[in-house]
């Protein structure tokens, strides 16, 4: 009887087992978790932020089973060529150069203007001569690059900040809904009006090779877009204008 | 994770602290001292190992053996560190992978290299991406050993080669006087005697090792560096409950210190082996034990 027992519940488990295996292919996303709110690592040690909930609710209408796994910046294209994991969901930019090595989906964010973060009683200065930081490999970093600006690049987004308020540079430029937080906050950093259109909006990132996992973002992402979920959690998170 | 850590607005001083302390990402970096420790537990002796393989093998008879560990010295040796890192571990963890697609899909007809992407079939893939997140952990922490073990290896096989050659060639004559084989005085007189010119190389390597942990983060591995840089930046309210300023050089200060003891510690222990490993030796250190004792 209770081997009877012990059979059944074998031979259940594993059918369930081999169901969930059948139905549901692991995803796996790559993210930096260094860049509030997009993505960032809360006080749990969890990868949080907007495209935390994002990308969980993408993979549940895909019905995908999504694994988050954190990735140095500097490296992140390069380990997904390579299959480290299956998607880039980090607040990357939608851009002709990335293009050429990585595909995207469609935009999941309308193009975020960019804005400096200066000390407070340094706005006057002109940005055209000033030195300033940007995360390394970003498209503000090629941005200040061409503008004739002295550029410094960072490897994090957060030694950016820092490199202001430690004199490194004058103004540091990145995505405003990064910014905003920090000049909120109040104290010694505040916000310039000017800001710079750059980008194409941010999109998810998979490899060139891989057109069945993106056909099916895309289509979570349109149905975000349809029913106004996205538009919901752009709000809640405060990633500039929603569509 | 205690109960009156509910509301850490409402804290201050030690009990903010304590509950500050002991949030899941500040435990991550207390696990990540683990993982540093368990890396150096590894792979010092596999390292070790891979010396002695290489330094056999330079002074072997047999030229292809002696061409292969001289040559592994010379281009590990000669390669920077991070170069060797950046490049090695992605193209060691490639091949493992195309080994297992030929074997597990014979019939797949598309090419491995597609463009800039590395394709292999899903069942081929190390580790299978349905596989858990500790998996995926582990086998980046064995790729991180073994390049660390191959790196630190060729340094080990070079200190060793040159210890070998140390041993005063009379204790070998007598050996061969003795009528001992080759075999036998190689491993009865000249191993145990090397060991005491090879030491000081040793610890050097040793030393060097601790200190060159912070290249995990490159092997993708988050190690204590990662953490500190991470946890020490600055917070604002909105996206953590214990906001803060730049705190990174509390954090890497906390390091310094934590690096320091070790190295410390290591220096004590290396010492004390030094003693132990002198006794009885043909060396000025033998010489004066003998007096002393």
């Amino acid at each position: 009887m209770k081997k009877i027992l012990l059979g059944t519940a074998a031979l259940a488990f594993s059918a369930s087992m081999a169901m969930a295996a059948s139905h549901m292919q692991t995803v796996r996303m790559g993210t930096e978790g260094a860049y509030p709110p997009y993505n960032f690592i809360n006080d749990a040690g969890e990868v949080d932020g907007f495209e935390r909930e994002l990308g969980d609710e993408l993979c549940k209408r895909a019905e995908l089973s999504c694994e988050w796994v954190t990735n140095d910046w500097d490296s992140i294209i390069p380990n997904l060529v390579s299959g480290n994991y299956d998607t880039i969901i980090a607040g990357m930019s939608i851009t002709d150069e990335r293009d050429e090595v990585i595909d995207f989906t469609q935009n999941y964010t309308q193009p975020d203007p960019s804005a400096y973060l200066v000390m407070t009683g340094n706005e006057g200065l002109d940005l055209g001569s000033a030195v300033i930081a940007a995360q390394t490999g970003t498209i503000q970093a090629s941005f200040v690059a061409e503008s004739g600006a002295t550029l410094v690049e960072f490897a994090t987004p957060d030694e950016t900040i820092a490199a202001v308020r430690g004199g490194e540079a004058d103004a540091v430029l990145a995505d405003k809904s990064f910014l905003k937080p920090i000049s909120d906050e109040g104290g010694d950093l505040v916000m310039l009006d000017q800001e710079e259109l750059i980008g194409g909006g941010v999109g998810l990132g998979v490899r060139e090779s891989d057109g069945e996992l993106k056909a099916k973002f895309d289509a979570a992402i349109q149905s975000m877009k349809d029913d106004g979920s996205l538009n919901a959690l752009i709000e809640k998170w405060e990633i500039g204008a929603p569509f | 994770m205690f109960a009156s850590c509910a509301d850490p607005s409402q804290l201050e001083g030690l009990s903010w602290l304590l509950c500050y302390l002991t949030t899941g990402k500040h435990l991550s970096i207390y696990v990540s001292v683990g993982t540093v420790l368990l890396l150096l537990a590894i792979t010092a002796p596999v390292a070790l190992a891979f010396g002695f393989g290489g330094a056999m093998a330079a002074r072997s008879h047999v030229a292809p053996l002696a061409w292969f560990g001289k040559g592994y010295i010379a281009i590990v040796r000669g390669v920077p560190d991070i170069a060797f890192f950046l490049f090695f571990v992605i193209a060691l963890d490639q091949f493992f992978e195309w080994l297992r697609h030929e074997w597990k899909c014979p019939d797949w007809d598309q090419p491995i290299r597609q463009g800039n992407d590395f394709v292999v079939c899903a069942q081929a893939k190390l580790p299978l991406s349905t596989a858990p997140q500790w998996v995926h952990e582990t086998y980046g922490f064995s790729l991180a050993v073994l390049t660390f073990a191959i790196v630190f290896g060729a340094f080990a096989a070079n200190v060793l080669y040159g210890a070998m050659r140390a041993v005063p060639r009379a204790q070998m004559e007598t050996a061969e006087a003795y009528g001992m084989s080759r075999r036998q005085c190689f491993w009865r007189i000249l191993v145990p005697q090397m060991w005491v010119y090879a030491l000081p190389g040793l610890s050097n390597l040793w030393m060097v090792l601790i200190k060159a942990t912070p290249l995990l983060f490159l092997l993708g591995v988050e190690d204590i560096v990662y953490w500190a840089r991470e946890l020490g930046g600055s917070k604002t309210t909105r996206f953590t409950d214990y906001p803060h300023g730049d705190w990174r050089v509390w954090y890497f200060g906390a390091l310094l210190v934590f690096y320091l003891l070790f190295t410390r510690l290591s220096e004590l222990a290396l010492g004390r082996i030094m003693a132990r490993l002198t006794r009885g030796q043909a060396t000025m250190g033998g010489e004066a034990q003998r007096k002393a004792g």
